[in-house]
């Protein structure tokens, strides 16, 4: 399936933009992140990463549609 | 509405929130400022950049709120957090709680400053003489 994936903070320098279109093979959040770190192997370099569905923070087994929106969260550094 | 959250390119005003979570009732105000401090690791810090994803850190702020409710015997919790540009001496957060008896103040102002920094999606660059960088983004 197709997922548009958001990016902030160090990821959308890492993208090379604030958002992504990718073909995802699979449906978990942990096939999401396999295929980003397959493209953009920096990601490996962060501290920790987070994916983030429909504004919640998702395990690595939550299933994943085409229609929600998915962002990529870096280490926060608010404050 | 006993919490009030924000996020804001806008300066922040602290006088205006400390009056928001003032109530009749208050024994005591509890008030965290944030400033953009001029150096770190011994680097001069020329300016800030923030950025939020903000439906997402608004929907967190508001789950600290509630647990902070849920903890201590507050009475009104205001969370105000900037985005864009800040230069050295500007406030990019504010948090103020009011309590009838000040221990339950400040402890959950330091839960509700400390727990921000852990789970709301907003990212901080210093940027520096030399290049900038994303705080807390590697190891």
């Amino acid at each position: 399936m197709k997922v548009n994936v958001l990016a902030f903070g160090i990821a959308k320098d890492i993208f090379g933009g604030s958002t992504i279109a990718l073909d995802l093979p699979g449906n978990k959040t942990s096939d999401l992140k396999a295929i980003l770190e397959h493209q953009f192997p920096r990601l490996k370099l962060l501290r920790s990463y987070m994916i983030a569905v429909n504004n919640e923070y998702a395990l690595d087994g939550h299933l994943i549609s085409e229609t929600d929106e998915i962002a990529i969260i870096p280490p926060v550094s608010g404050g | 509405m006993n919490t009030q959250i924000k996020i804001s390119e806008k300066p922040l005003c602290i006088q205006s929130c400390i009056d928001w979570v003032m109530t009749p009732q208050s024994g005591g105000i509890d008030v965290f400022i944030g400033t953009v401090r001029d150096a770190t690791k011994g680097k001069n810090v020329l300016r800030l950049e923030f950025e939020a994803y903000e439906p997402m850190a608004v929907k967190e702020m508001e789950k600290i709120a509630a647990q902070a409710f849920e903890k201590w015997p507050v009475q009104k919790l205001l969370i105000h957090h900037r985005t864009g540009t800040l230069e050295v001496g500007e406030v990019p957060v504010v948090i103020a709680v009011s309590c009838a008896h000040r221990d339950a103040a400040f402890e959950a102002c330091r839960f509700v400053i400390d727990t921000l920094k852990q789970t709301v999606p907003i990212w901080k660059k210093e940027v520096f003489e030399d290049g900038a960088t994303w705080v807390a983004a590697h190891p």
